[in-house]
């Protein structure tokens, strides 16, 4: 069974948010504005999160490009009271925005904080509406939704090796913010696949996960700083 | 069936509307209306026009959903236990006390409703039910508790349904509907007292259910300060200890209004006083048990948030909820001569008080401060959700004297019992407690 699964390198990550760009774009989010923003309701599915560690002098600043983790044990999908987020069998945290009925019960059991609640209804300049991606739906106010590693993706992937009578390879499902990443920091792959590339670096000894003691298992895995040398 | 002239001052409330209760009903019927305007506001602007964002998702509504269904087990707790242990000082109290919770819920359900991002969806929890999830269990535990205590609310009011149809001028036919035939035949009150006994003690279980998955939303998550396996029983301690509290009030304003102080005398209000100091022990015991497990253990998440209690941004809530619900009741009523109608009621308004603010430091401080170093910032509620807020109380008010005016807030029938039978009970019982008084020996 293929189980998706992401690897962040954060050696080669230069922290310059094509990913959340490209994401924006792919997903239909619509762009925020200063009050927007200023309110903490700018809706990003993936943003990338600055940590700090020690006092100055030795003080040392991380920054984690974070999408949702699609953890294997997710606290979010076992407390939705009417199965509007879900985790499919390939293990993708999927979420039903027409179904969802707004409780945000998930988002306060996230303990990652990705999940996000459109506030109002999202507002598009009228020049950018007849660009937006026709395989993703546009939210209506009052649901929750989340980066879905760009599910749409994996559906055309698998109807076009179908169509072309062949098995899927790696090239024909990538979410957009690894396929934008210009240092290629973002992986992409199966992780039960032993031969796969995501599940080769997963063995590293750089691999960690992000609030492991947890016990959400992310599927989105870092690979910590200081490999390269 | 007759009432004696003795009790008539129970109809009055039914019979007559003052001046004075118009006047009062314009008011809160205008907070209503102020509420359901700032409703309609948010219903179309969406959740936008709260005070809440990330990563604070749950603000206000879903403190008051707590609070609301907390006071409910004023009447279900007091009146059931009260009539299993055959207290016989409970007879002039029980039925305010069943309205306040029949009432109340019916506020707790709909602060969710308002909370709600898409309320058009709230069907899809029937349709689409997912039963991991402690919301569906609320809405399970819920709607068993509102049928429960609605039929433990309508049972013992049908022998006095029966007096008012007799009796009262108006509205004859409505009263004939519902006392369903009533005739006081031995018969009939044989099977009507099988009823109540049966539904109070059908209800105590399910009361204790409601508040239990009430605190199951958030000790079911692994958010710090919220996972904890105490919050089962201090939730429901904390229910009962605001629902004695509320119905205090509520019967000191009835007492006041109906001039019903011949019913509702000192001595009830001494005995629930006793009772509301005895929860203000178990809700200091509980919150102690909570916090110190908390900061002995001192894990560094939950410590921000204990810190943000304690001497952070949420300091004056806790403290103010500290001397709510512990300092000034405890004060007022550990002594006997502060026990009085005055007294009490000034405990019970601090208790009120108190505990919404316990449940507000309970929702918020968690979320403000995630696991992850988000940007943080305090929570205000806005305009929009204080109107709601304000129109939930009215509105509840409002609906609770709507009752006084349909039916008698006093059970008649079983005043008049208890002047009838139930002295020479007592006293036959008493004697047969003790030894060698000759009394029947069970």
């Amino acid at each position: 069974m293929t189980r998706w699964g992401m690897v962040i390198d954060l050696d080669k990550c230069s922290a310059c948010q094509a990913c959340v760009v490209a994401c924006q774009s792919e997903n239909n989010v619509a762009p925020p504005n200063q009050e927007i923003h200023e309110q903490g309701r700018s809706i990003h599915w993936i943003r990338v999160l600055p940590t700090f560690e020690g006092t100055f002098p030795h003080f040392r600043m991380r920054l984690f490009p974070l999408p949702c983790l699609h953890c294997d044990n997710p606290p979010c999908t076992k407390v939705c009271p009417v199965s509007a987020t879900y985790k499919s069998e390939e293990g993708i945290v999927g979420q039903i925005f027409a179904r969802c009925i707004g409780c945000r019960y998930c988002t306060t059991a996230c303990p990652y904080t990705v999940r996000e609640f459109n506030w109002r209804k999202p507002v598009w300049p009228e020049e950018m509406k007849p660009i937006r991606n026709r395989d993703v739906s546009v939210r209506p106010k009052g649901v929750v939704e989340k980066c879905t590693l760009c599910t749409h993706r994996l559906q055309k992937g698998r109807e076009k090796a179908r169509v072309e009578r062949r098995e899927m390879i790696p090239e024909d499902y990538i979410p957009a913010c690894v396929e934008i990443c210009p240092s290629q920091a973002m992986i992409f792959g199966d992780l039960d696949d032993p031969e796969s590339e995501v599940s080769k670096l997963v063995r590293s000894r750089r691999a960690f996960r992000l609030m492991e003691d947890l016990g959400t298992e992310p599927k989105v895995i870092y690979l910590s700083e200081g490999g390269g040398d | 069936m007759k009432v004696s002239e003795q009790d008539r001052i129970l109809l009055k409330p039914v019979e007559q509307t003052t001046k004075r209760f118009w006047i009062t009903a314009g008011i809160l019927f205008s907070i209503w209306f102020i509420g359901f305007l700032a409703y309609l506001k948010q219903f179309y602007g969406g959740l936008g026009v709260t005070g809440l964002s990330r990563p604070t998702y749950w603000g206000i509504y879903i403190t008051n959903f707590v609070f609301f269904i907390g006071i409910s087990h004023a009447g279900t707790l007091i009146s059931a236990i009260l009539r299993i242990s055959q207290a016989e000082w409970r007879r002039a109290i029980t039925r305010s006390a069943e309205v306040i919770t029949v009432m109340v819920l019916l506020f707790g359900v709909g602060n969710i409703l308002i909370d709600l991002g898409r309320p058009d969806r709230m069907l899809n929890v029937l349709k689409h039910p997912h039963f991991t999830s402690p919301l569906l269990w609320d809405v399970t535990s819920i709607t068993c508790y509102l049928t429960a205590s609605t039929i433990y609310l309508y049972l013992p009011l049908i022998p006095d349904i029966a007096r008012l149809r007799d009796h009262g001028t108006k509205w004859k036919g409505f009263y004939r509907l519902l006392a369903l035939g009533w005739q006081e035949t031995p018969r009939q009150k044989k099977i009507l007292e099988r009823l109540i006994s049966i539904m109070a003690i059908v209800v105590i279980p399910i009361a204790v259910s409601v508040h239990t998955v009430v605190s199951y939303v958030f000790s079911m998550t692994i958010q710090p300060m919220w996972h904890s396996a105490i919050f089962g029983p201090y939730f429901v301690v904390g229910a009962i200890f605001s629902g004695i509290a509320a119905l205090m009030i509520a019967m000191a304003i009835i007492r006041k209004v109906y001039h019903l102080e011949e019913y509702l005398k000192e001595i009830h209000f001494n005995y629930l006083g006793i009772l509301l100091l005895v929860m203000a022990l178990l809700w200091f015991y509980f919150t102690f048990c909570e916090y110190l497990t908390v900061f002995y253990g001192s894990e560094p998440l939950e410590m921000q948030i204990f810190m943000s209690k304690i001497t952070g941004p949420y300091a004056l809530y806790f403290w103010t909820m500290v001397a709510c619900c512990f300092v000034i009741p405890f004060v007022i009523l550990a002594n006997r001569r502060t026990r009085t109608v005055k007294g009490t009621v000034i405990a019970s308004i601090a208790v009120t008080i108190g505990m919404w603010l316990e449940r507000f430091t309970i929702v918020v401080p968690s979320l403000v401060n995630p696991r992850l170093p988000y940007a943080r910032g305090t929570y205000y509620p806005t305009l929009t959700e204080l109107a709601i807020t304000a129109g939930c109380f009215a509105a509840f008010i409002l609906l609770y004297m709507t009752f006084t005016k349909i039916f008698p807030i006093v059970s008649i029938w079983e005043i008049e019992e208890g002047r009838e039978s139930s002295l020479r009970e007592v006293h036959e019982r008493v004697k047969g407690y003790l030894p060698g008084m000759g009394g029947k020996s069970e």
